[in-house]
């Protein structure tokens, strides 16, 4: 499918399969790790660990799963933990949410969230809202995990960002990771949580390989869910994102660096609950604010923190409106030239953020 | 002598409690147990069914008489709140549907695990939740099962998943409590319940599919009691054979008015799915006095000789009250005076459930999250915040 190499970006390589998982836990320096790789390892690791922890999807288990993400588990786990399910979302979305119900830890995967539509009612009625409408007596602790958002001229069925719907909901959690260290830390946060974690992963980052530090190495390693990372320090302006935006936010960031603007770059990691004290710190640092996110701009991620940052501290720093760089207001077209100008580019964050500084 | 001895201060450590009306009963003979006839299942792919007789004791006569009595007395005092606006917004009432909850209850076991839509009330006092934690449920007041949180449609017990709001939805949630059964090794099954109108839903065909792949220890069960709302079933549906609509799922439609006849249906199924065989399905025949919510009179899509025909001819109540009477069970007096503390006890439920008081404002925000440290939630506007707490 559009897994396809051809999706190499920017300065990050692709490493082959030669790396074995099993050395990696005995290797003391920093290793190249894809996110794919990094999502895999997070579920092998807790698969490993608690014996409720199941997986659920279509072909997740004999195919290896459809972006490969959970190759390997079925063979070592069996049929018991890692489950095929029917074309079915509505129907296998319920069944993870009732096993989860009675005890059990599913992490049901939604081939791409787009589907995941077919399935909403159980994300939100019935898995989000419980552990409220029962008044603390049902928890429900499962995990749905997918690629989320735009890919590479799947059209505009299959290029839906969810992050502004799931987020909208009180009692789920929303992580959104971008490289291999976030993928590991966040999918073994979610399934460790006693909540309805919803992880919107990304297609065109699963083969990109990234270093992972040492921490991020271990089997214990987890990313706290609601807290944002500072990727990249900067004076003159903030500059937030999720998920594969973040990486051409630090590529902006590198050319307008030779500028003399230095941008500070923040990974929210989390959409729901939102760290907008990191967001709030940083703008009262840099008086500026842009926010990226592939998805629609009305009612999106970038909205949200706008308005808050309006009713919070940081208002009185800003020296200008802030500024949103999101997709097109459109169903995500084929063509190439209509899908690129479709998505936010490095180009058109270099150029809201010298329209925010004007300059 | 000795037996004469028993006898006498029987008599008399009983008269020192009870009025004289009791005394006599208490020196009374009764049976222990009967045998009554039910009427046989029709079955889809099963070449037997359950039993077309079964034992009865006093015993559990008695205590079914007293459940059933209590979840009726229970729907008829909601009722009456309702109109009083004490209870607001959703009330679905069971009342003439007793002999499913009560029957079903009598035929597997509390580790067992049950899940059913909005028509709730009845599983939930059968599944082991007093009438009070019910109705102040109902009152959305602080001692309410789901502490004012849920009301009608969101009450929980240990192995019961409620009252669920969305049609057809609690199905598939219950193929995967019962994958969890099977996940666990302990032989527990789950009762999957829908109504006739439910049985539409696609999402129901899809758990189906999954639980007869799975071999899942799952009983669904159609609560057929003619109507989805105001459609009737021969409106709703191209085939009202709903213990067929498995297809490859074997059924069995029951008399879900006989509470006898539910329990050894129930009893039949949950040793099919115990067996590992794989999932079954029910239809339990049955009828509902009241319309779908307290917002319909229940008339303008069904006449009131039919519901009238029903309660004389057909109600459960009543039905379980002949026989033990015919059989020298219980006597008449005996189950009037269930009645009396029956009609007490949900007395004293109501005068709770009107008194106390609403959950205080301050938790608003409690039970976004389980086993996670305390956070604010936003109110109306930036200003007003509640503290969230696990």
């Amino acid at each position: 499918m559009a897994t396809l190499a051809g999706v190499l970006r920017g300065p990050w390589r692709q490493v082959s399969g030669l790396v074995k998982r099993r050395f990696h836990r005995s290797a003391p320096a920093a290793l190249q790790l894809t996110v794919r790789e990094a999502i895999n390892q997070g579920m092998d690791e807790e698969l490993e660990r608690d014996e409720k922890v199941f997986l659920l999807g279509e072909e997740v288990a004999q195919y290896d799963g459809a972006y490969k993400v959970s190759r390997g588990l079925w063979k070592k786990y069996g049929d018991k933990r890692i489950i095929d399910t029917p074309i079915s979302e509505m129907g296998f979305a319920g069944i993870a949410v009732g096993a989860a119900m009675a005890g059990l830890r599913p992490i049901c995967e939604f081939m791409t969230f787009n589907f995941s539509m077919q399935a909403i009612d159980q994300v939100i009625n019935s898995a989000a809202k419980t552990y409220y409408m029962s008044a603390g007596l049902q928890p429900v602790p499962i995990v749905f995990r997918g690629p989320n958002g735009a890919s590479a001229g799947v059209a505009a069925q299959h290029s839906q960002c969810f992050a502004a719907w799931y987020g909208h909901c009180p009692g789920l959690k929303v992580v959104s990771p971008w490289n291999s260290e976030d993928a590991k830390g966040l999918i073994k946060s979610a399934i460790r949580d006693d909540n309805p974690v919803v992880m919107l992963e990304n297609e065109l980052m699963y083969g990109v390989a990234f270093e992972l530090p040492t921490e991020a190495q271990s089997k214990d390693f987890l990313i706290p869910i609601g807290k944002a990372k500072i990727e990249r320090q900067g004076t003159h302006i903030t500059v937030v994102a999720h998920s594969r935006p973040v990486g051409h936010c630090l590529e902006a960031a590198a050319v307008l660096s030779k500028e003399g603007i230095e941008c500070e770059v923040i990974n929210l990691r989390t959409i729901r609950p939102m760290d907008i004290e990191a967001i709030e710190a940083s703008v009262m640092k840099t008086n500026h604010l842009v926010t990226v996110e592939g998805g629609w701009p009305q009612f999106g991620v970038g909205a949200e923190i706008c308005a808050r940052i309006m009713e919070g501290p940081a208002f009185n720093f800003l020296d200008a409106p802030a500024v949103r760089v999101t997709g097109a207001d459109v169903p995500m077209p084929y063509a190439k030239i209509l899908e690129d100008n479709s998505i936010p580019q490095v180009k058109d964050i270099i150029f809201a953020v010298k329209k925010t500084l004007n300059v | 002598m000795r037996k004469m001895l028993a006898a006498v201060s029987r008599v008399l450590a009983g008269a020192a409690q009870k009025p004289a009306s009791r005394v006599l009963i208490a020196s009374r003979n009764f049976a222990n147990d009967a045998t009554f006839d039910i009427k046989k299942c029709d079955l889809h792919r099963l070449e037997e069914g359950p039993p077309v007789t079964t034992v009865l004791t006093r015993e559990d006569g008695l205590k079914y008489y007293r459940m059933m009595q209590t979840v009726r007395r229970m729907e008829l005092k909601a009722d009456q709140l309702y109109k009083q606006k004490i209870i607001r917004g959703f009330c679905h009432l069971c009342d003439g549907q007793e002999a499913c909850c009560v029957g079903l209850e009598a035929g597997i076991n509390p580790t067992d695990h049950l899940i059913t839509a909005y028509r709730a009330h009845g599983f939930t006092f059968t599944r082991g939740l007093p009438v009070r934690a019910i109705l102040a449920e109902l009152t959305g007041r602080r001692g309410g099962c789901a502490k004012g949180k849920g009301g009608s449609m969101h009450m929980y017990a240990k192995n019961f998943y409620g009252g669920n709001g969305i049609v057809g939805a609690q199905v598939p949630l219950g193929a995967g409590i019962a994958l969890a059964c099977k996940y666990n090794g302990k032989d527990e099954v789950c009762l999957t319940l829908y109504g006739d109108g439910a049985a539409n839903q696609g999402q129901i065909f899809e758990a189906y599919n999954m639980a007869a792949l799975w071999k899942l220890p799952c009983i669904f069960i159609c609560e057929n009691n003619r109507y989805g709302m105001g459609t009737s079933v021969e409106r709703a549906a191209a085939s009202t054979d709903y213990y067929k609509r498995g297809d490859f799922i074997p059924g069995l439609r029951v008399d879900g008015m006989d509470i006898l006849c539910v329990r050894e249906a129930t009893k039949f199924a949950a040793a099919y799915c115990r067996s590992g065989k794989g999932p079954i399905l029910m239809e339990l025949q049955t009828y509902r006095y009241h319309g779908h919510s307290m917002s319909d009179p229940g008339v303008s899509y069904r006449t009131r000789e039919e519901i009238q025909e029903v309660r004389s001819k057909s109600d459960p109540i009543m039905l379980l009250k002949d026989r033990m009477v015919n059989s020298n069970l219980a006597s008449v007096e005996e189950l009037k005076e269930i009645d009396v503390e029956v009609r007490k006890e949900i007395e004293d439920a109501a005068q709770f459930a009107t008194a106390d008081p609403e959950p205080p404002l301050e938790e608003l925000g409690y039970h976004i999250y389980s086993s996670d440290p305390p956070f604010e939630v936003r109110g109306a506007n930036q200003w007003i915040k509640f503290k969230s707490v696990s």
